[in-house]
């Protein structure tokens, strides 16, 4: 009884392709996310055409994309790193320190900081895959001590625009092209890490894991160590991300970085990434982040209250994870209903063969994946 | 030989689940692994993944002596795994679900998906399916996932290929199919180890067979010199009597009345009964709708159409809840996702469903959970040593009575069971014959979907076919035969025997 089976799509390549974006829900964030410059831009003009608009458009999510981009590593293989926050809080600070206590040049200082983020994303991976605790807990433990030891470090000091080189700063400003570097610097790691996520072994273990960590143990993925990978990675962009902020603000206080983990977790979910896992690309939380630093940024403008600001973000991080379970389950039918009218799967009078006992499964059961 | 496994031994906890296993496999034959649930079978082909580690015993491999910590080691010496339950990604596609971690890469350490692509359609067409190979694995039937599951196996170019009962959701073809590809992996000198409980397979594939029991290694036999009256007896240690007891009972009121049931694209004009005492089977072939229509009555699934009346009373449609306060109990097709909490003790498992009873104060004790359940898993003979064991280390047969025990610890009026013996050995499938028999004959009504054919005639007063979502047959205990049966499963027009009373 084939006809239970689903017949290779008889589509193109291309067709495909094109079919594949339209549904994708990266597509449904950018569309957004251009509505609302548009929309914004209409009321006022300086929005995108002052001086400084285009570049503020382009600069300001740059931590929030390195941090989403981290994020979704970790989330994909159903963790989640909630200490990115105070991660990029400390690097920031060492950045800092490290001007006013050595005359590093400058791309050390920031392999210093990279190198400092996935150590602290290190101390997360380590717990999470070893000592087999649910990465919420420990990353919101650990989110708490780094921040602690980011208080106790820098006590009420704090990094003036002066104690930086000028050459460092000038970072946060310059364009090249009329791109500002720092969004150059997210935008090749999204690429470099979006590439690895689709095109290599260990990115597609990262989906496997979370999609089912089970059968990723049964399949003899190393599934510990491509999880020790994701958090080290998240750690290391979240350090990279300070530095960033540091370029970028020339000030570094202790309470930078404190409740941007969430608008990172945000950031990913709005643009589709699974929260339970599995699916999802870092594409998506890309334009997820810049979506709500825009929102940030757009509201005022618009004449809208702070309050409703919050409740706008909130709103759209619900909108999405409904929209995900809808889709989800309207996705699984498609896929049954592929599955048993497919194309020629008229079901003809069955010939019972050598075996007329009918044994096969009773069609359908998986729905309640759906409905739970 | 290929693999060697003498005196071999293991425990979980308390319950010793090998006692002395062996197993002796020739390279280039086909070795069946029979044994009733719970003998050992899984356990001991998982010592052989690397998913356990012995406690005892010798495990050759090729004449080496190995012991494998882990799937990634026993796969990289080449050894291949067909699970009984599938276990695949269902984010990722079906190609993506066959070469997980060991894709073909081009330049550059890149994913070469275009061979990958290409190479799961080869797979697909040895194994002469046809599945979409960019498909996600969401969805899937579990005949199909069981395809991908043997795609994947083949693929690894494994000297040793163990199949746990890899034909229990496939169909007649498939099997077939399955079997010719089985036999050119022998033939190409490969060992394969096949575990099945349908003997009819065994004659028809294997060329030897060894018998397990409680643990323990009973025999090994070339398949010519046995049959299947000795296999069973040494399976079971005794020999089997009848095998669907039904015993006749008093048929009472009616205790069920489903009356013109129709869910669009699923099910249509769905009207029985099921009166106290009696058992009805619904027959017919995969997809039919039983299950959906099962579903539906239980109040699980929505319908568009009709009623559902226990004991005169209407019960209202897509509430579980009302269904299981009215006096219903469902037993699901698929235990493990849908019919046990499988991380939970077999007590509180039994105990889930009438919580509210045992509850003081609102407070729920794991001794008020015990105390409930202590008396239906021994009713029910659950091989557990304890009842703070958890379900999910049981075998098949053992956890399909547990979730009997747990529905029938709510005190029904009709039990809805779905493939009750599904993956199940002969002896607990007799013993799960014989309680549903002393059920109906305290007057519990029940609604039986079965696949096997025998079971349903054995077992069911009467027998309802469906067929594409309609009942096409309503056939009598002494009416029904193999071939009646089929014959209105196959054919959507109403046919021959009683016509369905509306």
């Amino acid at each position: 009884m084939s006809d239970t089976l689903v017949k290779p799509s008889a589509a193109s390549t291309g067709s495909r392709l094109v079919k594949d974006l339209l549904r994708s829900r990266e597509l449904a964030v950018a569309v957004v996310l251009l509505l609302l410059i548009a929309v914004t831009t209409a009321k006022s003009d300086s929005f995108l055409f002052a001086s400084t608009g285009w570049r503020d458009l382009l600069l300001t999510p740059s931590s929030l994309v390195l941090l989403a981009v981290g994020q979704t590593a970790v989330i994909i293989t159903r963790n989640v790193d909630l200490s990115v926050g105070s991660t990029l809080g400390l690097t920031a600070y060492l950045t800092g320190r490290l001007f006013i206590d050595t005359s590093l040049p400058i791309i050390v200082v920031v392999l210093a900081g990279v190198l400092m983020g996935a150590a602290l994303g290190l101390v997360n991976g380590v717990l999470v895959s070893w000592g087999r605790v649910p990465a919420l807990v420990i990353t919101l433990g650990t989110m708490y001590i780094y921040r602690g030891a980011f208080l106790t470090w820098a006590g009420s000091d704090r990094i003036n625009a002066d104690d930086m080189p000028r050459s460092f700063r000038d970072l946060g400003t310059e364009s090249i092209l009329g791109i500002p570097v720092l969004t150059i610097v997210a935008a090749v790691v999204l690429g470099l890490v979006g590439y690895y996520l689709h095109t290599t072994r260990g990115g597609r273990e990262l989906y496997a894991i979370g999609s089912d960590p089970d059968a990723a143990q049964l399949y003899g993925l190393s599934v510990s160590r491509r999880i020790l990978f994701a958090f080290v990675l998240s750690g290391a962009l979240a350090g990279l991300a300070g530095v960033v902020s540091a370029a970028r603000f020339g000030t570094v206080s202790s309470s930078v970085g404190q409740g941007i983990e969430l608008e990172a977790v945000g950031a990913a979910v709005i643009g589709g990434v699974a929260i339970f896992g599995g699916s999802g690309t870092v594409w998506g939380a890309a334009l997820g982040a810049f979506l709500l630093v825009t929102i940030n940024r757009a509201l005022p403008v618009l004449g809208i209250s702070d309050f409703w600001q919050q409740a706008v973000v909130g709103a759209l991080i619900v909108c999405a994870i409904v929209l995900d379970r809808v889709l989800v389950s309207r996705q699984e039918r498609a896929l049954i209903a592929a599955r048993e009218h497919g194309p020629d799967a008229g079901r003809t009078p069955a010939d019972p063969g050598p075996d007329p006992l009918p044994t096969a499964p009773q069609g359908p059961t998986d729905h309640e994946e759906v409905v739970r | 030989m290929a693999l060697e496994l003498a005196d071999v031994r293991k425990s979980f906890g308390a319950v010793v689940a090998l006692r002395s296993a062996s197993l002796s496999v020739r390279a280039g034959s086909i070795h069946a692994l029979v044994g009733e649930n719970g003998a050992g079978k899984s356990t001991l082909i998982k010592i052989v993944a690397g998913v356990h580690r012995r406690d005892a015993g010798t495990f050759r491999f090729h004449g080496e002596d190995v012991d494998f910590g882990s799937t990634a080691e026993s796969k990289a010496a080449g050894i291949a795994v067909i699970y009984q339950e599938p276990t695949l990604f269902p984010d990722l596609s079906v190609t993506e679900n066959i070469f997980m971690g060991r894709q073909p890469r081009g330049r550059g350490r890149r994913i070469d998906r275009a061979r990958m692509h290409r190479e799961a359609g080869e797979l697909f067409s040895r194994l002469g399916v046809s599945i979409d190979p960019r498909r996600l694995a969401r969805g899937l039937s579990i005949a199909d996932q069981q395809i991908i599951e043997i795609a994947k196996a083949i693929s690894l170019d494994a000297s040793l290929l163990i199949m746990d009962e890899p034909t229990a959701a496939l169909s007649g073809v498939e099997v077939e199919r399955l079997f010719a590809v089985a036999r050119s992996l022998r033939d190409e000198g490969r060992a394969l180890v096949f575990i099945s409980h349908r003997f009819d397979e065994v004659f028809a594939l294997c060329d030897t067979v060894t018998v397990m029991r409680d643990g323990e290694y009973v025999a090994t036999w070339d398949i010519a010199e046995t049959n299947v009256d000795a296999l069973v007896a040494q399976m079971v240690g005794r020999e089997v009597g009848e095998l669907f007891p039904k015993a006749p009972a008093e048929i009472g009121d009616v205790v069920l009345d489903v009356r013109d049931l129709g869910s669009t694209g699923l099910f249509q004009d769905v009207s029985f009964q099921v009166r106290a005492g009696e058992i009805v089977g619904l027959a017919g072939l995969v997809g039919a709708g039983r299950s959906e229509i099962a579903r539906a009555v239980f109040g699980v699934d929505r319908y568009d159409t009709g009623s559902v009346e226990l004991l005169g009373k209407r019960v209202p449609a897509r509430s579980p809840r009302a269904a299981i306060r009215a006096g219903m109990a469902f037993v699901p097709e698929d235990r493990r996702k849908q019919g046990l909490i499988t991380e939970s003790s077999v007590a509180r498992n039994v105990a889930g469903v009438i919580r509210r009873g045992l509850t003081r104060g609102g407070l729920l004790t794991g001794r008020a959970e015990n105390r409930a359940a202590g008396p239906w898993a021994g009713r029910l003979e659950v091989k557990t040593s304890a009842l703070d064991m958890t379900a999910s280390t049981m075998s098949g047969g053992n956890q399909q009575k547990v979730v009997i025990a747990k529905w029938l610890a709510t005190e029904p009026r009709l039990l809805i069971i779905d493939e009750p013996t599904r993956g199940i050995d002969v002896g607990t499938k007799a013993e799960v014959h014989r309680l549903l028999s002393d059920l109906a004959g305290q007057g519990l009504a029940i609604l039986m979907i079965s696949s096997e054919l025998p079971e349903v005639l054995g077992m069911a007063d009467r027998i309802l076919v469906v067929c594409e979502g309609r009942i096409t047959a309503e056939l009598d205990r002494d009416e029904a035969t193999p071939e009646n049966v089929m014959f209105a499963a196959t054919n959507s027009v109403t046919h021959t025997g009683t016509e369905v009373p509306a």
